[in-house]
Order: C-alpha cells, then sequence, then structure tokens
C-alpha cells in the first residue's frame, strides 16, 4: 500500500472538556464524624484538670527539657552514626568471600538483632564494668600503655547508651546496607572489573554510591527510630529528653504535662529528620530514570 | 608446557579452553589464534560459548581446563616452572587494565556523567592526576562523536550514545585489546550503524579486537578474520569473506543460511 500523508498538524486544545465533578459525600460525613470524636476526647481531657496548657508552655522551653533535648539529639546523632559506618563495614564482610569474615558478621547480626536493645544497655552499664574492672589500651608485649581507666569510670550513662544503640543499630544497618548492595546490576560490578579496578575500589566508587538509592530511605526510617529509641538511656539514668522530664515531674507530680511536652519535641524532632530523608533521596535519585 | 613460538607474537592464544558451570560445559575445548592488529569476529547461535569465551578472556569467568594466554601472559595465572600459581585479584586487576571491554548492556555508571565514565579508571586505576585525565576523556568523547554530551548522565542519553560512551571508557585505558560482547544487540535498529561507525575507526587505527556480534556485515566488511562457534568449540574459522562464500563445515553452512 503507498504511503499518504495526512496533512494533519497538531490541534490547540481549545475545546477542553468542562465536566461537573462527581460529589463525594461520604467524604463529608466521615470527616464530620472523626472531628467531633477528636473533639470530644479533647475537650474531656481539658476538663479533668490533669492537661494544664499552661504547663506545658511553661516547661516546654525550660533549660532541664531543653539540654535533655540536646542529649538526645547527640545521642541519637552519634549512635545512628556510629551504627551506619558498623552496618556498611559489616555488610560488606557478610557478602565476602572470606569465610572467616561472612561467618563473624553473621554471627554480630544474629546476637545484637536477637537481644533486646534495653537489655544491652544495662549490660553495658551494669555488666562490663564488674566483670572487666580496667580498660588499658596499649602496645601488646611492651610496657607502653596509651589509656588506662577503671572500666566504672569510663563507662559513663553516655557511653553505655552510645556503645549499646550504636551496636545495636548496626545490626540492622548491615542488612539494610547488605540489602542495597545486592540491589546493584550485577554488570556495574562486571564493567568495574573490565576496567582494572580492585574489588573495594569497586565497592567503593560504583556499587555503594548506586546502593545508596536503596539504602537511603530504611535508613532514614532507623534515624527516626533511633530518636526515640534513646528514651531508653533513661534507664541506665542518661539525661536525655524523658529522663529530664520524669526528674522534674518526680517532683512536682505534673505529670501529664511534662509526657506532652517530650512527646512535642519528639515530634518536632522526627519532623525534621523526616524533611532531611526526603532531600537525601532526591540528591541520591541523581542521573537515574526510576 | 612452556610458551611457544606463536605465543610470544599472537595477542591472544587459546588452546583446548574449557569452562564449565555446574553440571553445564559451556566451553568444551576452544582453539584460538588472534594476531595483533587483527580484527576477529566471533559468531554463531546463542549458547554457542562465544559470550563466554570473551569473558575468559577477561578473567570475568575462570577457565576450568586448557590454557589461555594474552600477550603472551597467562589469563589469572603464574606460572614458575611446571607450577600454576593463581593469580591474586590486585594482579588480576592489573591485568584486565590493558583490555577494554564493551558490554552488550552498556554498564555505564548511572550515577556519573559521561566525563565521569570516562576518567574513573585512568584516575582511580592508573592515577592519573585527573586534569590530564580529563583533557583525554574529551579527546575521547570526540572521537565517538559525543564532545556535545559531555556533563550528560547516561539515562539521558540514547542507547546508541551510551554505548559510544563505554567505548570511549574502554578506550580510556588504552588497551592492547579490545573485546566487544554483542555491542548492538540491545540497541533499537536506527542506532546501531553509529556504533558499528565507532568500532570501524577503531578497526582502521589497528586496533585487535575481537568482537562477538550479530552484524555480518561488519563481520564481512571490517573483520579479517571470522570464527564460527557452536556448542563450545569453533567449529571453522577463515577468511570473512571466503566463509560466508563457500562454508567448509555443514553446521556452518546451516547457521549462515538461516541469517544470511
Amino acid at each position: 500500500m503507498p504511503t499518504r500523508a495526512s496533512g494533519a498538524g497538531p490541534t490547540s486544545s481549545g475545546d477542553a472538556i468542562r465536566a461537573i465533578p462527581v460529589r463525594h459525600w461520604g467524604r463529608w460525613v466521615s470527616a464530620a464524624a472523626i472531628a467531633a470524636a477528636l473533639g470530644w476526647l479533647g475537650w474531656s481531657a481539658v476538663r479533668s484538670g490533669f492537661v494544664d496548657g499552661a504547663q506545658v508552655r511553661h516547661y516546654q522551653f525550660s533549660r532541664l527539657i531543653l539540654e535533655g533535648l540536646r542529649a538526645t539529639v547527640v545521642l541519637a546523632v552519634a549512635a545512628q552514626t556510629a551504627g551506619i559506618v558498623l552496618g556498611v563495614v559489616f555488610a560488606v564482610l557478610r557478602l565476602s568471600k572470606n569465610v572467616v569474615a561472612s561467618w563473624l558478621s553473621g554471627a554480630y547480626i544474629w546476637f545484637f538483632r536477637g537481644t533486646p536493645v534495653l537489655v544491652q544497655l544495662f549490660f553495658w552499664y551494669n555488666g562490663v564494668p564488674s566483670v572487666w574492672k580496667r580498660i588499658t589500651i596499649g602496645i601488646p608485649f611492651t610496657h607502653l600503655t596509651l589509656y588506662s581507666a577503671r572500666t566504672v569510670d569510663f563507662m559513663t550513662p553516655f557511653m553505655a547508651a552510645f556503645l549499646g544503640l550504636a551496636l545495636n543499630e548496626g545490626a540492622y544497618m548491615a542488612e539494610i546496607v547488605r540489602a542495597g548492595i545486592l540491589s546493584v546490576d550485577e554488570g556495574q560490578v562486571e564493567a568495574a572489573q573490565a576496567l582494572g579496578m580492585t574489588p573495594l575500589l569497586t565497592m567503593r566508587r560504583i556499587v555503594l554510591p548506586q546502593a545508596m538509592r536503596v539504602i537511603v530511605p530504611p535508613t532514614g526510617n532507623e534515624f527516626i527510630s533511633m530518636l526515640k529509641t534513646t528514651s531508653l538511656a533513661s534507664a541506665i539514668t542518661y539525661g536525655e529528653l524523658l529522663r529530664r522530664s520524669s526528674d522534674i515531674y518526680s517532683t512536682n507530680l505534673d505529670v501529664v504535662p511534662l509526657l506532652v511536652v517530650a512527646s512535642l519535641w519528639y515530634l518536632a524532632l522526627t519532623t525534621v529528620a523526616s524533611a532531611g530523608q526526603y532531600a537525601l533521596e532526591r540528591r541520591y535519585g541523581r542521573g537515574l530514570r526510576r | 608446557m612452556t610458551d611457544g613460538p606463536v605465543t610470544a607474537t599472537a595477542m591472544v592464544r587459546a588452546e583446548r579452553v574449557h569452562k564449565r558451570f555446574g553440571r553445564v560445559e559451556a566451553l568444551r575445548g576452544v582453539e584460538l589464534t588472534v594476531a595483533p592488529g587483527e580484527v576477529t569476529v566471533v559468531i554463531g547461535p546463542s549458547g554457542s560459548g562465544k559470550s563466554t569465551f570473551l569473558r575468559c578472556i577477561n578473567h570475568l569467568e575462570q577457565i576450568t581446563a586448557g590454557r589461555l594466554w594474552v600477550d603472551g601472559e597467562l589469563v589469572g595465572y603464574r606460572q614458575d616452572g611446571d607450577r600454576i600459581y593463581e593469580l591474586r585479584e590486585r594482579e588480576v586487576a592489573r591485568r584486565r587494565a590493558a583490555i577494554g571491554m564493551v558490554f552488550q548492556r552498556f554498564n555505564l555508571f548511572p550515577h556519573m556523567t559521561a566525563l565521569g565514565n570516562v576518567t574513573e579508571a585512568p584516575v582511580r586505576v592508573k592515577r592519573i592526576p585527573s586534569s590530564r585525565a580529563e583533557t583525554d576523556a574529551r579527546r575521547l568523547l570526540e572521537r565517538v562523536g559525543l564532545a556535545d554530551k559531555i556533563d550528560c548522565y547516561p539515562a539521558e542519553l540514547s542507547g546508541g550514545q551510551q554505548q559510544r560512551v563505554a567505548i570511549a571508557r574502554a578506550l580510556a585505558l588504552e588497551p592492547k585489546l579490545m573485546l566487544f560482547d554483542e555491542p548492538t544487540s540491545a540497541l533499537d535498529p536506527e542506532l546501531v550503524g553509529e556504533v558499528l561507525a565507532v568500532m570501524r575507526g577503531l578497526a582502521a587505527d589497528g586496533m585487535t579486537m575481537i568482537v562477538v556480534t550479530h552484524e555480518m556485515g561488519f563481520a564481512r566488511e571490517v573483520g579479517h578474520h571470522l570464527v564460527f562457534m557452536d556448542d563450545g568449540v569453533v567449529v571453522e574459522e577463515g577468511p570473512p569473506r571466503q566463509m560466508f562464500a563457500e562454508p567448509q563445515e555443514p553446521r556452518t553452512r546451516a547457521f549462515l543460511s538461516k541469517i544470511l
């Protein structure tokens, strides 16, 4: 059949469709019902006299609470950062052809994922100093000592909380990083190998940057979770947000307002973290179609 | 086994090369010699072992029997008298850097620009100062006709452009041998020509090339040596025009009649 030119170019969209949209009456009804239920809940809480807005406003920016807030952020950032580093190291070890490395990493993940964080915190704070009395860092087979201290002095509440949370987080991060590494196309590794890149260089320059796209979203979740998990450190007397709040309400008995104060700060922190996660995801989606 | 006189001059020499994947034997005694400056085109049905053989040359696969030399050096091993030692990763990597490879699916690094893809190996592997590597990379990208795409990410390029970046990336290490693994098979038909043109240019410059392809026109016009593989062995080899005109083996004849 001979081809034929139709001669028709693109047309203007002057005759756009103007239709009357479907009305969703059910949504209005359900929204009203939910608003009524929440309103009743709030009103009854205020009427009980235990939720005092003035108290909340008074404590929200008080010195002790702000100190706790700072301590929470410091602990969460430190533990998460160390957890990410541990996660990358143990994920690479887990995927290594070296049997010893792979086994070691498997054992680490098994142990730290398999015991409660709170138990781990107690272990670091109370258990370790009674088992190992002194910590000494020196050069083996010489008398040179670089650092030596009684374990009780070294294992401050912060140190115990940091070690416990970081090691626990490292086990979860190792699995996240491992999933990220496995998500990278095998052809990428082959291309890097064909260019004479060593396994370590390939991991650092080619695989991990691409794995980031898979690693970042769950890591954001982990950090949000970490911000809240730091509250467990209150159990080993670390002066973070919850500990400071309970310090105050144990003297003046304003339990509910102070729990509201702490919750509002946790919400603020997690909101900021979510925004950061979104920005990071955009950054690592660069140059990729999907 | 010592290196014979042929090995000294051959760029690639394969003697009874076998490769086994579990129960499947992909290569069953490949014999092949590639002279420097020669374009060898390997054809054959899918599953004939031609890609596997190419990957063995670059040690992406380890051969299970036989001997394979590139430029007089055993691939993946070091021979000392009668003993054969496995090479360390670092040494394998060093030898791979002297061989360029182009893949069917391009395998460009998606998180780097065209320029980044080309400079990566010279800077990180050969430790060439990045300013010089960049000058060289610009020249290479110009050579493959992509001077205006230097700052594009792979996702912003067409398949043909991506494959040309991949060729420039392989050339950046100044390889003595280039391996092409079905370089045009993943391309839309209208993009095949631009990639073949670049390869033609390379051949004209005297690059030693081994090309696994289904492009019979390229094999006929550019190839110095045509190799037909089937079922893990080299069935027939010779000058392309002669082989296309009068194939000697029945299997070669059957294959060519299906595709020509």
